[in-house]
Parts: C-alpha cells; sequence; structure tokens
C-alpha cells in the first residue's frame, strides 16, 4: 500500500554513491595521472608535444617517501602536505581540523617527530620520511597503539585521534613507559572536542603497558 | 572482533543486485490509525526498518545518524537482540532520504527512545513472522520452534535459516506492534558492551567521514564569506582569480562568492585571493559585548508561564535574589563543517553530515528552487556534532557550487575562520531566580529565563534556514524564531526543577531579536537552567545552613532522583558540612535531563590558583540512571564526554565579538580545555532494564557546571553567577 517504486529513480545515484569511498578504475586513473611512482620518472630529453604538459607538470614534482614508499607528485612547491597526503596518496589518517597547527588533527611525524601537516609545505620535506597513522597498522594489523584505543573505545566522533595516536607514538618510542602526567602533558597540544580526553590517556598507558610486554 | 562492517561500499555493492520496493510513506493519514510506539508511528511499514537477505544477513534502516556517539551500534544491538541474530549479520543502513525512514533530526537525545523503540518492535515482530513461515513448512505449531543465531529450529532436529525465508517473507506490511519484545532478563546483548562498530576504521586511517568521500572527477570548492553579516558584495577581481592555477569557476551569486579548483590547496590560495579583492559594504553592527546581556533583556519578547502553583506564603519567610548569566557559544567542532554535492541530469545528490537528512532535502529544495524529489541528502559521519553547526550550510554551499560544474562533484570543506564566524552559536541567556526559604525549607520559587530560540535548524516550514540562501541574488528569509513546548523546552529546557516547590512561577521570555546567528547547541537551554537553579539550590542550602545534598534531597519525592544524588555523595566519599579551604573545595549538582529523561547527579573536586584566578577540576564523579541501559561503554562514554566537554564550557568558552562582528576565529581567540585540564570521571550506573531506556547525550552538563560554580563557592566562599569562570573574573570575584 501506499508504495513509492524507488529502484527506477534510485539506480543512477547508486553508482555514484558506489564510488564514493572507492578506489576504483576511475579515480586510480586520475591518481596515476597525478602521482608517478619513481619507476617510471620520464626521459625528459625526448618530449612529445602531446605530452609537453604532462611532462612539464612531472619534471616539477616532488619526490616523497611516505611509509616507505617514494611517490612523486605533481603540485606547487609550497603545497602544505596534508593535501598531497589526502588528496594525491587517498591517506584518510591526517585530518584538516585548522589550517593553523593549533589543533593536531593533522598530525604525521617527520623523521619520527610529529609535526602538523596542515602547514608544512612539500618542498621543505626534503628526505625526511613521512609516517601517517596508516603506516603504522591496518585494521587487520592494528598497531599496539591502534589496538589500545579499540580495547579502550577510545573515541566518540574520533576526527581527533589520529593527531593523539601519531603524537603518542613518538612519545612511547623516545620513553617507553611514560607517566599519566607524561601523557596528559604530551597530548595537551592536541585538542579533543568530545571529551574523550580520559580514554584517550587509558590507551596510551595501555600500549605502554604492551610496550614491556613485547 | 565480531562487530559487523557498516560500510556504505559493501551496501553499495549490494544494492546493485536488490529491487527497492518497500514503503515509507502510508497511505492513510496518521489521524485515522492506532498509535504505534517510537517512529514506528511516523513510518509504519516494517520493511521500512527491517529486511532479511537471501544470504541470512539482515539489513537495519534506521533515520537517525551517527554523530559519533555510537548510535548506529545500540539501535544494532537493539534489532540484533529481537531478530536473534549476531550482530556481525546486520547491516546497517542510515540517514539517507532514497532509502531509510524519516525520523526528522537525530537531536535531543531521543534516537534509542524513538528509532531504538521501533526496532525492537519491529524486530520482534518479523521474528514472529519468520518463526510462522518456519512452522509451516515444518507442518508444526509455532510453539515447538526456537530461533537462535538467525536459525530455527524443529524439536525433531529440522532447521531453516532466515536466508531460506527470505524469498517467503512479506514484510511489506504495516507493524501492528503486537508482538512483546523480549524481557529484559532475556537479552544477551542488549545491556553489554558491544565495541563500536566504527571505531577500527576511525584509528586507523579507513574511510569513516564525509571529509574523506572522494568521487572521480571531484572538485574542491571554497567560499569567501562577507567579513560581518549582512554585509553586501560590491566587487572582486574575478579576472584574476579565475586565472589563477587550477582555478575552475569562480561562483557568484548576489553576495553569495566561491570558487572551484582542481586540487584543494588552490581553491583556498583562490578564496584567499577574493578574499583580498573583494569589497563588501553595510552589514549589521552587533550589541555591545560588555552590554549583551542588557540588550537582550530590552528586546521585545514572547513571555510565557510555563508553571504555576500556588500555596499559602508563611509569615517571616525570608527573600533570596540571584541572576545568573550565559555566554554565547561555539559547537567548535574539531573538523570544520564539510559536504561533497553532485548535480547531474537535474538531479542533485548530496553527501552531508547534517543531523536530519529529509529536513535538509526539503530545505534546499526551497534554497535551490528545485523540487525536494530530485535532490537525494546521504548522511556521511562528519567531524563531532553537538547540535546545529555548519554541516547543513556547507551542504548548500556544494550544492551552489556543483550547480556550476555540470555533473562534477565538488567538495567544499569550511575553512576554520568559517565554521567560528558563521555556525549558528548557543545562545547567550539570563536566568533570575527569587525564592523564599522558612524553616529550611523552600516556600516560595519565582523563576525567569530569558533566551533567542534555540531552534533555527533547517526542515522549518516558514522559511529557509540555510546560510547561504540568505545572500543570493533573490535572497531567502529565515523561519521566524520559536520556542518549543514543555515539558523538553528549549530555551526553558529544565527551567522547571524537579524539587517539590509547592509554590512556584516560572516564566519563559523568548527574545525575538537574534543580534547574533543562534541555533540548537547541545542541551538547548538545559546547561544555563541547571547551571542557575543547581548554583541556587546551594545559595539556599547555605542561607538556610543546611547541607548541600541534604538540602537537595530533603525537596525531593522522586526516588530515582533521590538514588542518583545519594549513589553519587557515596561514591564521591561526600562529607556532610564539609568546608573548603580557599584553595579547595567541592560541589555537588544534580537534574533529570529536560525533566523528563535520564538522571544524572555530579560531584566535583576543583583546585584553585589564586594567583592567576585559574580553576582547574581534577576529579569528577557521576552517578546516572538512563533507564535500561543499552551499552554500558557507550553510555559511560556519554556522561565523561559531557562531563569533560561541560567544564570546558565552564571554565573557558565565550565567543567573542564587537560591534562589527565575530572576533572568535581561531582556537586562540576560542580556547577549550586541553588534555592536562581534563578531570578524571568516575561514573556509576543504575541500571533499570524494567524502565524505558534513556539517551544521555545531554544529560551531564547542567550538573557539571553548576558542581563547579559550588565547588568555587565551597571553597572561597564566593559565587559567580556569571559564565564562563575565567581566570581574570575569578581573580576580579576573590578580590
Amino acid at each position: 500500500m501506499g508504495a513509492r517504486r524507488r529502484s527506477d529513480a534510485l539506480r543512477p545515484l547508486s553508482d555514484a554513491l558506489r564510488t564514493a569511498f572507492g578506489r576504483h578504475k576511475t579515480a586510480r586513473k586520475g591518481l596515476d595521472d597525478r602521482v608517478a611512482s619513481t619507476q617510471d620518472v620520464p626521459d625528459l630529453t625526448d618530449v612529445g608535444a602531446a605530452t609537453a604538459d604532462r611532462l612539464k607538470r612531472i619534471a616539477m614534482a616532488i619526490s616523497l617517501k611516505v611509509n616507505g614508499v617514494v611517490h612523486s607528485v605533481a603540485a606547487e612547491p609550497d603545497t602544505p602536505l596534508l593535501y598531497v597526503l589526502r588528496n594525491d596518496l587517498e591517506l584518510n589518517g591526517a585530518k584538516f581540523g585548522c589550517g593553523l597547527e593549533q589543533c593536531g588533527a593533522c598530525t604525521v611525524l617527520l623523521d619520527g617527530v610529529p609535526t602538523r601537516s596542515c602547514v608544512r609545505a612539500i618542498q621543505d620535506i626534503g628526505q625526511q620520511e613521512v609516517t601517517t597513522i596508516e603506516g603504522l597498522g591496518t585494521v587487520d594489523k592494528p598497531h599496539p597503539l591502534q589496538q589500545a584505543f579499540i580495547d579502550e573505545q577510545a573515541a566518540q566522533c574520533g576526527y581527533c585521534i589520529n593527531g593523539m595516536i601519531m603524537t603518542a607514538k613518538e612519545l612511547l618510542d623516545r620513553i617507553p613507559h611514560p607517566t599519566e602526567a607524561d601523557v596528559r602533558a604530551t597530548l595537551a597540544p592536541n585538542l579533543c572536542r568530545c571529551g574523550t580526553h580520559n580514554r584517550i590517556v587509558r590507551a596510551v598507558l595501555r600500549a605502554a603497558q604492551a610496550n614491556g610486554k613485547t | 572482533m565480531n562487530a559487523p562492517q557498516l560500510s556504505r561500499r559493501e551496501f553499495a555493492a549490494a544494492l546493485g543486485g536488490i529491487v527497492l520496493s518497500f514503503s515509507l510513506v502510508p497511505r492513510l493519514a496518521l489521524g485515522q490509525q492506532a498509535a504505534l510506539p517510537g517512529s514506528l508511528n511516523s513510518n509504519r511499514m516494517l520493511d521500512a526498518w527491517l529486511r532479511i537477505n537471501p544470504d541470512g544477513t539482515a539489513t537495519v534502516f534506521t533515520g537517525k545518524v551517527e554523530l559519533g556517539q555510537g548510535i548506529l551500534t545500540a539501535l544494532a544491538q537493539i534489532a540484533a537482540e529481537e531478530l536473534d541474530l549476531p550482530l556481525s549479520r546486520l547491516k546497517m543502513i542510515s540517514g539517507d532520504t532514497g532509502q531509510t525512514p524519516n525520523e526528522g533530526q537525530t537531536a535531543g537525545s531521543q534516537s534509542i527512545e524513538a528509532s531504538g523503540t521501533a526496532l525492537r518492535m519491529a524486530g520482534a515482530e518479523v521474528r514472529a513472522i519468520l518463526m510462522e513461515l518456519a512452522a509451516k513448512r515444518f507442518g508444526v505449531a509455532v510453539d515447538t520452534l526456537s530461533a537462535s543465531d538467525g536459525v530455527i529450529s524443529g524439536r525433531d532436529g529440522r532447521k531453516v535459516g532466515y536466508g531460506e525465508l527470505a524469498g517467503e517473507v512479506d514484510l511489506h506490511r504495516e507493524a501492528t506492534a503486537k508482538v512483546a519484545p523480549k524481557l529484559p532478563a532475556e537479552h544477551k546483548i542488549v545491556g553489554t558492551a558491544v565495541p563500536r562498530r566504527d571505531i577500527p576504521a576511525k584509528v586507523t586511517g579507513g574511510a569513516a567521514y564525509v571529509q574523506d568521500v572522494r568521487l572521480p572527477g571531484m572538485l574542491h570548492g571554497r567560499v569567501a564569506r562577507p567579513p560581518r553579516y549582512g554585509a553586501k558584495l560590491e566587487s572582486f577581481d574575478q579576472a584574476a582569480v579565475k586565472a589563477m592555477p587550477g582555478v575552475t569557476a569562480v561562483v557568484r551569486d548576489g553576495s553569495f562568492l566561491g570558487v572551484v579548483a582542481e586540487r584543494e590547496e588552490q581553491a583556498i590560495k583562490a578564496r584567499d585571493a577574493l578574499k583580498k579583492s573583494a569589497r563588501w559594504s553595510g552589514g549589521n553592527e552587533l550589541p555591545d559585548p560588555a552590554k549583551i546581556h542588557e540588550y537582550l533583556l530590552s528586546r521585545s519578547m514572547e513571555d510565557k508561564v510555563i508553571s504555576d502553583k500556588q500555596a499559602a506564603l508563611p509569615d517571616g519567610a525570608i527573600p533570596i535574589e540571584a541572576t545568573y548569566h550565559r555566554p554565547y557559544m561555539a559547537h567548535a567542532s574539531i573538523g570544520p563543517s564539510c559536504s561533497v554535492a553532485q548535480m547531474e541530469g537535474g538531479k542533485l545528490t548530496v553527501w552531508t553530515h547534517t543531523q536530519g537528512v529529509f529536513p535538509l532535502r526539503a530545505t534546499m529544495a526551497k534554497a535551490l528552487d528545485m523540487p525536494a524529489g530530485a535532490i537525494r541528502c546521504i548522511h556521511v559521519e562528519g567531524s563531532g556534532c553537538y547540535g546545529h553547526n555548519g554541516a547543513d550550510d556547507v551542504a548548500l554551499d556544494a550544492a551552489l557550487l556543483a550547480r556550476a560544474m555540470a555533473g562534477r562533484p565538488v567538495r567544499v570543506q569550511w575553512m576554520r575562520d568559517d565554521e567560528f564566524m558563521w555556525e549558528p552559536l548557543g545562545a547567550g541567556m539570563v536566568m533570575r531566580a527569587r525564592a523564599a526559604l522558612k524553616d529550611g525549607r523552600i516556600v516560595d520559587w519565582n523563576y525567569d529565563v530569558w533566551s533567542n530560540t534555540h531552534n533555527m535548524r533547517p526542515g522549518d516550514p516558514d522559511g529557509v534556514n540555510l546560510l547561504a540562501s540568505w545572500y543570493l541574488e533573490k535572497p531567502k528569509q529565515p523561519a521566524p524564531p520559536r520556542g518549543a513546548p514543555q515539558p523538553a523546552g528549549a530555551g526553558d529546557r529544565n527551567a522547571i526543577p524537579l524539587y517539590e516547590l509547592p509554590r512556584q512561577h516560572i516564566t519563559s521570555h523568548l527574545i525575538k531579536e537574534m543580534p547574533l546567528r543562534v541555533s540548537a547547541l547541545r542541551t538547548l537551554g538545559a546547561y544555563a537552567n541547571v547551571f542557575a537553579i543547581e548554583s541556587f539550590m546551594d545559595e539556599l542550602a547555605a542561607a538556610a545552613e543546611a547541607d548541600p545534598v541534604a538540602f537537595r534531597l530533603a525537596h525531593l519525592k522522586d526516588p530515582r532522583a533521590k538514588a542518583v544524588i545519594e549513589k553519587v555523595a557515596e561514591a564521591a566519599g561526600w562529607k556532610p558540612g564539609e568546608k573548603g579551604n580557599g584553595v579547595h573545595g567541592r560541589g555537588i549538582a544534580f537534574a533529570k535531563y529536560k525533566t523528563l529523561a535520564t538522571y544524572v547527579a555530579v560531584i566535583v573536586d576543583l583546585e584553585l590558583d589564586r594567583g592567576s584566578g585559574r580553576i582547574k577540576v581534577p576529579r569528577a564523579f557521576a552517578a546516572v540512571d538512563s533507564g535500561q541501559i543499552i551499552n554500558p561503554s557507550g553510555l559511560i562514554n556519554q556522561i565523561e564526554g559531557g562531563i569533560v566537554q561541560s567544564t570546558s564550557w565552564t571554565l573557558h568558552e565565550e565567543v567573542q565579538f564587537d560591534r562589527t562582528g565575530i572576533l572568535s576565529q581561531s582556537w586562540d581567540s576560542y580556547p577549550i580545555l586541553t588534555m592536562d585540564e581534563a578531570p578524571r570521571v568516575t561514573t556509576v550506573l543504575i541500571d533499570r532494564p524494567n524502565e524505558h531506556p534513556l539517551g544521555a547525550g545531554e544529560a551531564a552538563q547542567g550538573p557539571t557546571a553548576a558542581a563547579i560554580a559550588n565547588a568555587l563557592a565551597a571553597a572561597t566562599g564566593k559565587r559567580i553567577r556569571e559564565l564562563p569562570l575565567r581566570p581574570e573574573r575569578v581573580k576580579a570575584a576573590l578580590a
């Protein structure tokens, strides 16, 4: 009764929905267009007119080592690292929060040092190795810190958690068994709005405990 | 872990082979039908809520959406419980105008009551239908069958899975709500700390947010908003911006100005250039911030007596009066609002973190002069949502830009200053309490609350509550401001105390003029009213020379209210008559949220640095009764979060402005609580499995604010009645 047949109306939209998070062929192609791996850096001595524009862009490409893989990125040198990570490399972990290095949602490690990727230009990265939260572990094989955040259910919206984990990573690398006060002080520059502070602290301390056992 | 995966990708993959034929809209007008429980009443077909799939899974549809509060996990627990299906075989579809029931907004801590009740009743009924089908197939009486893990078994050992019955089961029928759901004692999934289904992706960089949506050919947009409310765009350098690298369009419609570019950083640079070259005129002058509350009180208002009880006033009662203030407050989500929109063949699809996909669709249709049927709004979670923030507005921004891009999707994320300057704020408020004491009892109670509206959300039939629409060449008008009826109320939410007050007169004043943009912020007026009432209760207790705990208990009859106060006093080791010492103090406060939902009592310990005026709240205790507990871990998370967020509101938060506009534009000018300042929280839960489950996301904020103010008064003897309790204000009070 009163049924609105919706299959026709929905079908075209379902295609868009299917791809909303997908790394499907078209998106992949677009990505490949912008990011070339180091294996296929072109020989610039033989430039065909048709590919001139593309080669020109690759010529000004910047090399970045992210999570152990070298990428060549065709973007303006002053582009903040955050946008390259999110849009070119399709890494979701680092988040845009303020663009002012105030909140910490965009934190990544540069040679192991927590860095606000929203203001760090790619031209200034040089040989430093970028580690994002994707480089720590996966859903199937989480890093002990990621596992501790799952075990403690340490998230509400979770938007700040990337920064919390990446900042805590460096802390635990430096001090394997920090005090609660160490954890709170280290994470103080990272803002959380939902009020998950205590679970976040507990998750870091839990991961620190795991440090001793492995 | 066993938590099921709910990704939209999986759902989309499943969509291909399924013909969706369920109805969301019953034919009969609601008035002609028997009332059904929860949201079943307005979405009456079983297949609007549940479907059984041939692979043995079930798909759950809910109009409520995930805001970081864990609601999809809790709703999945309820549905899985009634269906006798493991959680891993449940797929959740939420907030999609193309697929889910219309449950309005996800707001007011009502999702468990509205959607949870619907799913509980629908789940019980669908399970009964499956059992009847199995009985028919086996040729046995239905009461000889049992169901477990999605398999129905007969006494003779025959078994049939739900999936095998999927072809026969017809759920395209109106719910009767006549099948009794399980008794609480039978619950195996409800009441347990099931892990949140969204957290693994969130801690590993998985796609979790609308900010992570990537469509093929997607462009990036930004909006160059005026420097102040209401300013008119006179000119800008279109040619220069159009020539910038990557810029594909500069979109102007009246005073709405936006830009689209191939890359996100290009769009941001182009926005900066637009802002630099744009010339604006006019704009609203704001009131003097130093006199904002006087200004609000001088405006025209609508007065409504919301409670009036008469009793004789005894002779010799001692009158006491106090007035309290709340500033304008921001939602201030960590991630600025974001949306992706695509306009193709006259149809618009919007990925949005709105709290209400259906109200947003209706209002976007008006803003864009499109039929609502040509718009599909799909919820994808955003950064934390604490009410009506920029989520809806950015969806219209994205649509306006996508409309200029002929098929290519456009992603728009607000910049940090967009969020602070343009989000609807929580209203500034004034509360005045007057009472009289006689022999340690309150014998007279007068209370007035003055506030703007707390609801300027999309979905209002009488206007277009979307920011960009007011700046178009042919501007739309916002809806008129409204209050909301008691008992839930809006500015007057929680203005009627739960205490036994035989003589009381309570008036709500709705101020119509809104100098600053306002709408719903978590708890609406309850945060301020509970702050005022519970501060005042301590002032009365002091005047009566009574202990704050004993004084409250003496004025309460409701046993559940008394229980949370007694429990929190026990947990904190409250000592009656204990005095502060100038730098340490302890305070208590209590409320029943909306006077009809969760009971919370909070005790805080406060430390004061008298030199700087800086307050720290190292420790908080809470006792909570939210009826039947669906997920204790989720409940504790909400209560702790509420206490910590309210500590931030109460100690730090106040939107700064001057005559020309909002000055809070970054975290520097709107500081919030940091990790080293967050109180450690001990939460005691009182489970009442035979009572209705109640939402808890907004229950702790009001009590926390008053407990902090009471602790400061206990420590120093000084009472501060104006929020926030910032160092300079504390220092002035101590001087």
